[in-house]
């Protein structure tokens, strides 16, 4: 009896999630361009820096390593300056990242004394391409310097061999696919649950629902059910398009990888309940579950910005993200291939957390309406 | 006149939505700057010392000392530190096989593996990167302890020297704050316009309103002006909090910055209401600005450079609001650009405020 009634509340949810097409079409489209654009066109790489050559030597050797610059990847050479005073302004226009000073008498010098400058002007407000702009332009040139002196030779050599572990081919987008998933459930299961419940208070329907002798739990457990298959479908399409579109192998094994990705939807949805429980109308709820949930996310997963690099009090409070064990699961299962034995220390957080949110869910779901 | 009135009071009346107005962004954009650190440090290295000579000892001493590494651990094996980097405790296992130091004085020319969790392709190969630097330091070193350079050419040297202007001590938060400011103002103006015209759809008072005389663009207009003054209330601030907190005060001329946040702010909004007249209900309007906030703020160049991007997605990145105002906002603030050298955005943004309020009036229809 209770089967057959719990049966139909589904069926009554799950009407309300296909009716909405347009809200459908972006569930699953969300995935997709996420995926298409960290795989595509987001990567952490620096390359076009925008640079600028003053060169007042005019020489062999100076154009010789601008040509250099001009051929590798990680630069483009805009029109270049003709006097110092022009630097400041070509700055402010935001077109270049680094200028790189040529002295007068370059070549004479280091033909000379064998020792010449150049000077690097670097436009660090953008701290990170500053340091890697200078970095390559150093390679450029210490390349350079092993042709001219091709005899020179160090007595002692270390030579670090180098070995990439679970990413041979640097593929970029292994680092953001877990944290895209990750990303993505946070969204549409508390999102959606979270809005499911306050609109049925909003319009007035859960009265109706409360006084009927269908027991409150269920009514609970009817809206989330639906959203729990959506999401799985939605995992498994951003699986087959990481697998078949970006490459990414999946090393571990996939039952571990759906067990655990139920547990991490299954703490998304008690977290939505819970937001649902606590707010009055769905406008608030969903700044609740989306504004005030995407920027966390996003930050304290560790999947933008390495965790470790963050003030302590923030490495604590990244503690009580749920997303940021979900993302350690996924990246040792997924893509290093690691059974349970690594993963069960932040498999038994999770569940804990679920098991929390949904209590608390549970407790503070009124049956009367206030 | 009356609109005006009615939106203010809406807005004033529901202290929730109010708070998440005003003091959601003020504590994000206090908290984040100081969590969004993209730089590199903290590379957690674990040796595997097999030879457990001076030459070893020298060189682990040298990277621990170097400022980016933190040593996890002495491992005996290669096994055990394998161990340690499938558990995420390492990033980098420095290998040093056993007969480094006899080989090296011996033969003049020893390996050391070097193995990196390759799954953070930034941290990685920084992380190798740095680790090179270190050893070939290192080499450098042992040649002025041991024994003399046996080349007698002379080599040419070119030296360089670089400066780094605009933020000389390369601090992350000059570049992050300016960026989460936008982001925060964007995704507040977004996601309330968003919602707002089609709530009225919801409860049924749009009806009441369709029924009056008034014109079309005066509805929008009434929509639009509330939500603009809180956006640069907002964004007012954004600019207080990054001056009393971080210290940042704008280089450039702030009349500047209030000029483009206001063009800016008449865009953002344009669109958030431009999605509010096509949306049936509030979930589906809330979930069509998230779709296009989303993919705004991932091309916008606050996370990643637009310059590594491919050809299309740069045309793509460039078709969005967002993109430019943080750019203005960057150089401004943090460069003290004129108005002369950031003509070209004003445009743009003036573009995309004409069109998107356009479209917005135009779609929105009286008759259901």
């Amino acid at each position: 009896m209770i089967m057959k009634q719990l049966l139909a509340f589904i069926r009554k949810e799950f009407y309300h999630v296909f009716r909405d097409r347009r809200t459908l079409l972006i569930l699953f489209g969300l995935p997709v361009v996420q995926i298409v654009l960290f795989g595509f066109a987001l990567s952490n790489e620096v390359k076009n820096i925008g640079i600028a050559v003053l060169d007042q030597s005019h020489d062999v050797t100076s154009e010789e390593i601008i040509r250099r610059i001009q051929t590798s990847t990680y630069f483009v050479v805009k029109d270049p300056l003709v006097s110092h005073a022009e630097i400041e302004n070509r700055f402010k226009t935001g077109e270049l990242k680094c200028v790189l000073l040529f002295p007068v008498n370059f070549a004479q010098e280091l033909r000379r004394s064998r020792k010449a400058q150049v000077q690097i002007i670097t436009d660090a407000s953008d701290p990170n391409s500053a340091t890697i702009a200078v970095n390559y332009i150093q390679a450029i040139l210490t390349n350079y310097q092993q042709q001219l002196n091709p005899t020179a030779q160090i007595p002692y050599q270390i030579v670090p061999q180098l070995q990439q572990l679970y990413n041979e081919e640097q593929n970029g987008s292994l680092n953001f696919i877990p944290g895209v998933i990750a990303l993505i459930f946070m969204i549409v299961c508390t999102a959606l649950t979270s809005v499911s419940v306050v609109r049925e208070k909003e319009l007035g329907t859960m009265e109706i629902l409360l006084v009927s002798p269908f027991r409150p739990l269920m009514v609970l457990v009817s809206k989330a059910i639906p959203y729990l298959v959506l999401s799985i479908v939605n995992f498994i399409i951003i699986l087959l398009l990481s697998v078949y579109l970006l490459n990414v192998e999946v090393k571990g094994s996939l039952v571990l990888l759906f067990a655990e990705s139920i547990l991490f939807i299954i703490t998304c949805l008690s977290l939505g309940l819970l937001i649902s429980n606590q707010t009055n109308s769905q406008k608030t709820a969903m700044l609740v579950s989306m504004m005030g949930m995407m920027l966390p996310t996003i930050l304290f997963t560790g999947f933008m910005f390495p965790i470790e690099n963050m003030p302590v009090p923030f490495q604590i409070i990244s503690h009580v993200v749920p997303s940021r064990y979900y993302y350690i699961i996924i990246k040792a299962v997924m893509l290093k291939g690691l059974g349970f034995s690594y993963v069960w220390k932040e498999t038994l957080i999770l569940a804990g957390m679920a098991l929390f949110l949904l209590t608390v869910a549970f407790k503070k779901f009124k049956v009367t309406l206030s | 006149m009356f609109i005006l009135q009615k939106e203010f009071r809406q807005i004033f009346r529901d202290k929730t939505i109010l708070a998440m107005m005003f003091a959601v962004p003020t504590i994000q954009l206090i908290i984040l700057p100081l969590a969004a650190d993209f730089q590199v440090k903290n590379i957690n290295v674990v040796f595997v010392d097999q030879d457990h000579s001076t030459y070893s000892q020298k060189l682990i001493s040298k990277v621990g000392s170097s400022g980016y590494f933190r040593i996890v651990d002495n491992a005996l094996s290669y096994q055990e530190a394998l161990k340690l980097i499938e558990k995420s405790e390492a990033d980098i296992v420095l290998e040093i096989p056993r007969g480094f130091e006899r080989n090296l004085v011996r033969e003049g020319k020893q390996h050391v593996n070097i193995v990196v969790d390759a799954i953070n392709g930034t941290k990685s190969s920084i992380g190798g990167g740095y680790l090179t630097v270190v050893i070939s330091d290192f080499n450098r070193s042992l040649d002025v302890n041991t024994k003399i350079p046996t080349m007698l050419v002379p080599t040419s040297n070119i030296e360089v020297t670089y400066s780094d202007w605009f933020n000389p001590r390369k601090e992350y938060k000059y570049y992050m704050v300016p960026g989460i400011l936008v982001l925060l103002l964007t995704l507040i103006g977004g996601f309330i316009t968003a919602l707002n015209i089609v709530t009225e759809k919801e409860i049924g008072t749009i009806e009441q309103i369709n029924v009056t005389p008034m014109k079309k663009w005066q509805f929008i207009l009434g929509k639009l002006i509330p939500f603009w003054v809180v956006g640069m209330i907002v964004f007012t601030i954004g600019l207080v909090v990054m001056y009393v907190v971080y210290g940042i005060f704008p280089k450039g001329n702030i009349a500047v910055l209030y000029l483009f946040a206001a063009v800016y702010m008449i865009a953002l909004l344009g669109f958030g209401l431009l999605i509010s007249t096509f949306s049936n209900n509030q979930l589906q309007a809330m979930f069509v600005a998230y779709f296009f906030m989303m993919i705004f703020m991932l091309m916008s160049g606050f996370f990643t450079s637009i310059d590594s991007m491919p050809d299309w997605a740069r045309r793509m990145a460039n078709l969005t609001p967002v993109t430019h105002f943080i750019k203005v906002v960057r150089l401004i603030v943090l460069k003290g650009s004129g108005l002369t050298q950031v003509s070209t955005e004003l445009l743009y943004l003036a573009i995309f405020a004409v069109i998107l309020n356009t479209a917005a009036i135009v779609n929105y229809r009286k008759t259901n």
